[in-house]
């Protein structure tokens, strides 16, 4: 699935410093009904963004016109649970490009790397910082910059660098996707299958 | 060089090592449901492309199918659309699939392992996180997101960086009235939810050896729950004689052969693990949960921890306990409870329903528990009836229900209410996993079958004690 180019991302950030946030919370299953990609945005955070009757609860971040930007922040194991892609769609279809936390669910932290979302594992200290920020000043840019693979908080210049591997990296630069390069490699693949004992 | 279990599977399916980047592994079998792989299959269409081997491709519906008249139309629109766009998906590409009603239809991971779709040394993948459960045999088995679910549709690889290993080793025997669950669900408590994050984890020891491979898989099943990527078990003559004869399993000179090769996966003395974790049989109480996610879980004779005891996160710790309406030192016994669901892939096997009728014979259903009976598969269903197990779960007021993912996920018909209390053999007590406000207890079959009885948070062996007096 073609995703747009990711390089350099100067933008405020939205906080949820809660942890273990998981993939149940982030779209729950009822919302997972549909045969195409579209309007999972509408349901991020479904049942910590609207009362049963569709009223939004006021006090969730989401509902507070004070926080906004294509950056989440969430807490520690952030996107733990099930495999559904749909939770990675959902933060992709409202708009954020990039989750920071201090630790990230495996399958959770491969889909949004598969979708163009970036993940962005920082320390534990370094996350609470993050926070703080937004907490002095909701309107605090920060800046993730791709090429360099750092994150910066632009009021105080504090910066930390954050891992990703090399192929993933030059994937999200150009917009590449791995069904692309499997594709590509198609012979390989059928030479190795006539020799698989299963 | 010595090899691990997990090492030795792996290499041999890396088609190709990408430089400072994943691994391309080759996929022995896909397993394929209704919910994850519907935009996967619109991807290969917009590349104009076909699945390469529908054979190893399997597809079954589950998650969004009612549990109760099956042979009617599904009601919800969008589910019966979403199984519609399966069944079509699965004509169109020729792979083999088992829909509502059909005699091998059930819950994925059920399904697979019984008919021989799961086999030692495979690599198994399926949209589904507890594709976990198939390392019970030896697999290499996880959890893929959709457009994983396309690239194993397209090509039958997928690309990921190798996990780390971890050995989890128990030796020692269980007390009584412990099960494969309570195991799983004691692990989890003490590793945390995000414990093995970044690991694929081998169960050694005793405790393992000693467990069939029904409650294998309920263990393998949980891995996931402590962030594992996925838990495999060395097969043994156990194993085998599970495959043996099974409708997809190799047979004859085929088997002799695989047979060879299954005779070399187990982890080779002294090798090296990133991680090694040990306990003690002996140590296991029977577990139930009494928080929003599957660590959090005690001894059902202790009591909810106190947030101080916690280490970080009592922000979080808080907003759990108050969602569950529960107080810091609070018993679990006792606790009054509405709904008991046995089912899911983690303890809807024959062995987890012989577990719950063995301890609901000859007593009653207590009158304030709704319970929701759910076998995983059809075979699981015919079983229960020709071991005349329905019989003792009818006289004791329960009633069976058709096959599929029910109430572990809320999706299809079956949620528990909001604020309602469930005693669930299932995998996950998120919020709202088991239906919008739902209050979720994750507990093993006998425990669910304790409260089912007495409409309250119950020790099985105080109703097992006569049987073994
Ligand atoms: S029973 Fe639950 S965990 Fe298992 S496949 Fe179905 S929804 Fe997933």
């Amino acid at each position: 699935m073609a995703y747009d180019k990711f390089k350099i991302l100067s933008t405020t950030a939205v906080p949820l410093p809660i942890e273990n946030v998981d993939t149940d919370q982030i779209i729950p299953a009822r919302f997972l009904k549909a045969t195409e990609r579209k309007g999972f945005g509408d349901n991020l955070f479904r049942d910590w963004r609207y009362h049963p009757d569709n009223t939004p609860k006021e006090q969730f971040v989401l509902n507070n016109p004070i926080y906004k930007g294509k950056i989440l922040v969430g807490g520690k194991n952030f996107g733990s649970g099930s495999s559904r892609e749909h939770a990675a769609w959902a933060i992709y279809d409202y708009g954020f490009r990039c989750v920071v936390s201090s630790f990230f669910a495996d399958i959770f932290r491969g889909n949004c790397m598969n979708i163009g979302v970036l993940p962005v594992q920082v320390s534990p200290e370094f996350l609470i910082k993050i926070f703080e920020a937004i907490e002095v000043d909701p309107n605090t840019e920060f800046e993730v910059n791709l090429p360099e693979q750092t994150f910066t908080i632009k009021s105080t210049g504090e910066k930390e660098s954050f891992e990703i591997n090399d192929y993933k990296k030059e994937n999200l630069l150009n917009g590449f996707d791995d069904i692309d390069y499997l594709l590509n490699i198609k012979n390989e693949i059928e030479s190795f299958a006539k020799g698989t004992p299963l | 060089m010595k090899k691990t279990l997990f090492d030795k599977v792996w290499d041999s399916h890396v088609v190709k090592k990408v430089l400072n980047g994943p691994d391309v592994l080759f996929i022995d079998r896909h397993l394929v449901h209704e919910v994850t792989s519907p935009v996967a299959f619109l991807g290969l269409k917009n590349r104009n492309i076909k699945v390469l081997y529908p054979e190893r491709t399997f597809a079954t519906a589950d998650h969004n199918t009612p549990t109760i008249n099956q042979h009617l139309p599904v009601k919800d629109p969008l589910s019966a659309n979403q199984l519609k766009a399966l069944e079509q998906n699965a004509k169109e590409h020729q792979i083999p699939y088992w829909g509502l009603g059909h005699e091998k239809n059930g819950i994925v991971h059920v399904i697979g392992p019984e008919n021989g779709i799961t086999l030692p040394g495979a690599t198994i993948v399926c949209g589904d996180s507890h594709t976990s459960t198939h390392g019970a045999f030896g697999a290499i088995a996880f959890g893929i997101g959709t457009s994983e679910v396309e690239m194993v549709l397209a090509s039958q690889c997928i690309m990921q960086p190798k996990p780390k290993s971890m050995r989890i080793t128990i030796n020692g025997t269980l007390n009584s009235a412990v099960t494969p669950k309570d195991v799983a669900l004691y692990i989890i408590s003490k590793l945390s939810t995000s414990g093995a994050t970044g690991y694929f984890v081998e169960y050694a020891g005793d405790v393992f050896r000693q467990m069939s491979m029904e409650g294998r898989m309920t263990v393998c099943n949980l891995s996931i729950e402590m962030g594992a990527r996925g838990g495999m078990i060395a097969p043994d003559k156990k194993t085998f004689d599970y495959i043996k004869d099974r409708e997809f399993t190799p047979k004859g000179l085929d088997w002799d052969k695989a047979m060879n090769y299954w005779n070399t996966l187990y982890t080779d003395d002294n090798s090296v693990f990133d991680h090694e974790v040990t306990f003690n049989g002996e140590d296991i109480e029977p577990m139930i949960t009494y928080g929003t996610n599957p660590g959090m879980g005690i001894g059902i004779s202790g009591g909810i921890p106190k947030s101080d005891a916690i280490k970080g996160g009592a922000a979080t710790y808080k907003k759990s306990l108050q969602y569950m309406n529960f107080e810091e030192g609070d018993n679990m016994l006792g606790k009054e409870i509405d709904f008991v669901f046995l089912g899911s892939c983690t303890n809807g096997r024959i062995e987890d329903f012989r577990a719950f009728a063995s301890l609901v014979k000859g007593r009653r259903k207590a009158n304030n528990v709704t319970a929701w009976l759910v076998p995983g598969s059809h075979k699981v269903e015919d079983a229960i009836k020709k071991e005349g197990l329905l019989d003792i779960l009818n006289e004791a007021g329960f009633e069976l229900r058709e096959p599929g993912c029910s109430a572990c996920l809320a999706m299809n018909d079956d949620k528990i209410p909001a604020g309602k209390y469930a005693v669930s053999t299932s995998n996950r007590n998120f919020e709202g996993r088991q239906g919008p406000g739902a209050r979720t207890l994750l507990a093993s079959p006998l425990v669910a079958a304790a409260a089912a009885v007495t409409g309250r948070v119950t020790d099985p062996r105080e109703l097992m004690i006569f049987e073994t007096a």
